[in-house]
């Protein structure tokens, strides 16, 4: 029970940053629904042009449909990897632990410009032997995202084992419970909400990935994040506007249904 | 006696896929880029001289440097007065906090520098306010320039910097803030004296962690600084799609890493890393 509590001037600036934090969110909405073509204020009537061209446009669709699949690919492969890495870690601590989860979790620290840099090369050295697998396809994003992503999947996993109690493991294995077993009726049903948490942050953020994408992609792959790029840099289009409007959205509905299911959960 | 070596295999079987796909997904054209570093255009170590004496670079290092510098304070003295009173305020008050800290982080880069475009523009929300109350006649510039870059990269940045400061603020055992309230200590001294010393843990792995995602910071300087105000990412990035120069692109990512990585050794020597959670 604290009561020691902020006084006014700690209230006072809490209120600016806070302020700050929401005002370009906020900023959007007006210039989603200019009538004009250009970034501006709307001038009198509003106009929902911008929202229509999302769907009537093929390129928005189009990239929407391209960042969904691949957001679904990399997050089950990343998810798949961390799940039984982690298990690995959790169920037999091997020697040197603290440096193969350091290794794994070298994506996350490296400045992600070398990430992208780094999957250039990758995927470029990939283009000449496989035509559909390399530079500039879906499934070369698609592995550069899991590659980009899969710390964060290990890190949230091995979190919520680490929050697990041993002794039903040692239990499981004192009755003669095969290594497959334990890991799949005993282990991975007590951390389902963390593996789940962990694929939904790999989708998400493949999703809105773009510093490495931008180095991996020219003409063909054209995730969602690098269209939005692509008319950011040239000619800003008001479409943009509506498409943040709507994802704005998408994330407060999330995140309050999120903390009202985490209200029911007991979690620790 | 199911026996060490089938734990040792079982434990092989379940980390390899992973470990497998790193070091082929990235360890070994890491590895590719740094001989890139060492063999374009030419093989020797011509790249990484080039860094020390061309002007570009130079200059552009220093102004990474710099904006990461400001960026820090921006970030951490911004982070620190919402994380008092999401860690400290009433029930309501930590809601509305948090609210306001996760809304923004959960939002993709593009969009919130999308935002700050609409609202520093010159046809954008703060210039078209300030010229209908007649405060001003010309727009001032906001956006492709340095100013821009650093609002836009504070705002990115402040929660990140609010994790390890709340983590810091939370364990700290709050009887010392009340007894120094009984002895008599007004608000502000308290404040100063006791509670600020007694989060510098948080604070420095908060300004670390802070000023190291600034040094490779690409896509909101790109979009704010609108080509001005070039930063070392994006100076990778023109040196490998627009005057292809690969060698010195891969030279720049290089030294970035290894800076990095001397940053990061700082940071645990400090912090422990369930510090920073």
């Amino acid at each position: 029970m604290p009561t020691y509590r902020p006084g006014p001037v700690s209230l006072v600036l809490a209120v600016v940053v806070a302020l700050f934090l929401l005002m370009p969110l906020l900023a959007v909405i007006p210039v989603s629904l200019t009538p004009s073509r250009m970034l501006t204020m709307p001038t009198g009537e509003l106009s929902l042009r911008h929202y229509r061209s999302l769907i009537e446009d093929p390129r928005w669709l189009d990239s929407i449909l391209l960042s969904l699949r691949i957001g679904v690919v990399s997050s089950a492969f990343s998810t798949l990897l961390a799940l039984t890495f982690s298990l690995g870690v959790w169920m037999f601590q091997p020697r040197f632990t603290a440096a193969l989860v350091g290794f794994v979790l070298l994506p996350m620290v490296v400045p992600p410009v070398v990430s992208a840099v780094t999957l250039y090369f990758l995927l470029t050295s990939v283009s000449g032997i496989s035509s559909f697998f390399g530079y500039d396809t879906w499934l070369g994003v698609a592995m550069a995202h899991s590659v980009m992503t899969v710390p964060f999947a290990t890190v949230l996993i091995l979190v919520s084992l680490s929050q697990l109690d041993r002794r039903i493991d040692l239990a499981a294995r004192g009755l003669g419970a095969s290594v497959w077993e334990r890991a799949t009726r005993i282990i991975m049903p007590n951390i389902k909400f963390g593996i789940v948490t962990a694929a939904l942050l790999s989708f998400v953020l493949s999703w809105e990935e773009i510093g490495v994408t931008l180095f991996i992609t020219s003409v063909n792959a054209i995730t969602l994040p690098r269209l939005m790029w692509m008319g950011l840099r040239d000619n800003i289009d008001p479409a943009i506007a509506a498409l943040s409007v709507i994802l704005i959205i998408i994330t407060v509905l999330v995140l309050i249904a999120r903390s009202l299911i985490a209200r029911r959960q007991p979690t620790p | 006696m199911r026996g060490i070596l089938s734990d040792r295999i079982g434990a092989a079987l379940l980390m390899a896929p992973l470990l497998l796909f790193l070091i082929l997904a990235y360890a070994w054209p890491f590895l590719g880029v740094v001989k890139w570093s060492f063999t374009l255009p030419t093989p020797g170590l011509g790249q990484y001289h080039a860094l020390l004496t061309d002007d570009l670079v130079q200059s552009v290092f220093i102004r990474t440097l710099r904006i990461a510098a400001i960026v820090t304070v921006v970030s951490v003295t911004a982070a620190y007065a919402i994380t008092v009173v999401w860690v400290r305020g009433s029930p309501v008050q930590r809601v509305l906090a948090e609210f306001c800290i996760l809304v923004p982080f959960w939002i993709s880069v593009l969009t919130r520098a999308f935002g700050w475009v609409a609202l520093l523009s010159n046809r954008g929300l703060i210039n078209t306010w300030l010229q209908s109350i007649g405060f001003i006649s010309e727009p001032l510039t906001l956006v492709r320039n340095e100013f821009g870059v650093i609002v836009g990269m504070s705002h990115f940045l402040i929660p990140f910097a609010v994790f390890p400061l709340a983590s810091a603020m939370r364990s700290l055992d709050e009887r010392v803030l009340l007894a120094a309230r009984g002895l008599g200590s007004s608000r502000m001294r308290t404040f100063w004296t006791v509670f600020v010393p007694m989060t510098r843990s948080g604070i420095i792995g908060s300004a670390l962690i802070v000023f190291v995602f600034s040094l490779g910071f690409f896509v909101t300087p790109a979009i704010l600084g609108g080509g001005r105000s070039v930063m070392i990412a994006e100076l990778i990035y023109l040196r490998i799609f627009q005057s292809p120069d690969w060698g010195l692109g891969a030279a720049i990512s290089v030294v970035l890493v290894v800076f990095v990585g001397a940053l990061m050794a700082l940071l645990f020597r400090y912090v422990k890393p369930k510090q920073l959670v």
